[in-house]
């Protein structure tokens, strides 16, 4: 009867606080991660929107192209108007 | 049942519900995570499906820059010379002679003011000197534009006359024309 008064003092004492406060750890690190994650989501999302205008980049490009034949036409011209030096 | 048996069973379902408690929140705050942890995988394949082609097209871009750079820098060395095609850009941005071209390198660039001609300095001044030009991008324009007049006074730095030069049949100096006969005076 002593060593079941004993098991259970253990119990009661040792072994519940104990598993109380592996778990309350386990809970608030896991719930620390969550603001992070959310954090890290939003900013995902915002740089994906900020990518929304790389399409331009096409017409962009387009223009550049446009551009040099410009130049090299009037580069053409004045290699043929001017003397060379 | 005997008092500790009651004990044990009060202690072992305390210790299960304390489990079930921390164990289902924990749960839940996973849950969470993943979800977010969805969302941002979500978002980063968006940005790299997005970014994919920037490389090329800035590749491009560049590409074409380059030729066009590199054909006007050799058109303006064939039309005006080395020495002279470095001190025109030497004169428009000051510093950019010892930098020189891409394809052509540099030389020494001669001073401006003394060899290049009216017309050249001209064109020089359509960059910094020119008043549309105060924002160059090399620093701020060499003319000033709101009092142009202070140019002027530098053609006489040391003594300055007071008063214009009188002209005409009674002016104190009498200046005989070129082509006037010295004989009949």
């Amino acid at each position: 009867m002593t060593l079941w008064w004993i098991l259970d003092l253990v119990l009661l004492l040792v072994v519940v606080p104990v598993v109380v406060i592996l778990l309350n750890g386990v809970l608030s690190e896991a719930k620390s991660i969550v603001p992070s994650v959310n954090r890290i989501s939003k900013a995902a999302a915002a740089g994906s929107k900020d990518l929304d205008a790389v399409p331009l980049l096409l017409t962009t490009q387009d223009q550049v192209r446009q551009t040099v034949n410009l130049v090299a036409d009037y580069g053409g011209s004045l290699n043929t108007i001017l003397d060379d030096a | 049942m005997p008092a500790p048996g009651v004990l044990l069973i009060v202690t072992v379902v305390l210790i299960v519900l304390a489990l079930v408690f921390f164990l289902v929140s924990t749960i839940v705050a996973l849950k969470q995570i993943t979800d977010g942890l969805d969302e941002t995988i979500a978002s980063v394949v968006e940005i790299i499906s997005k970014s994919a082609p920037v490389n090329d097209v800035v590749v491009d871009i560049n590409t074409n820059l380059d030729v066009a750079v590199g054909a006007l820098e050799g058109l303006l060395v064939k039309k005006a010379g080395m020495v002279d095609a470095i001190g025109l850009v030497d004169g428009l941005y000051p510093g950019a002679g010892a930098v020189g071209f891409r394809e052509q390198g540099t030389t020494t660039a001669p001073r401006i003011s003394e060899v290049y001609t009216r017309g050249t300095l001209t064109l020089a001044r359509l960059g910094r000197e020119a008043p549309v030009a105060v924002l160059s991008p090399n620093g701020p324009a060499l003319r000033n534009a709101a009092y142009g007049s202070a140019a002027a006074r530098t053609l006489y730095p040391a003594d300055r006359p007071t008063r214009s030069p009188v002209i005409g049949t009674d002016s104190p100096i009498q200046y005989e024309a070129r082509d006037a006969d010295s004989s009949a005076v």
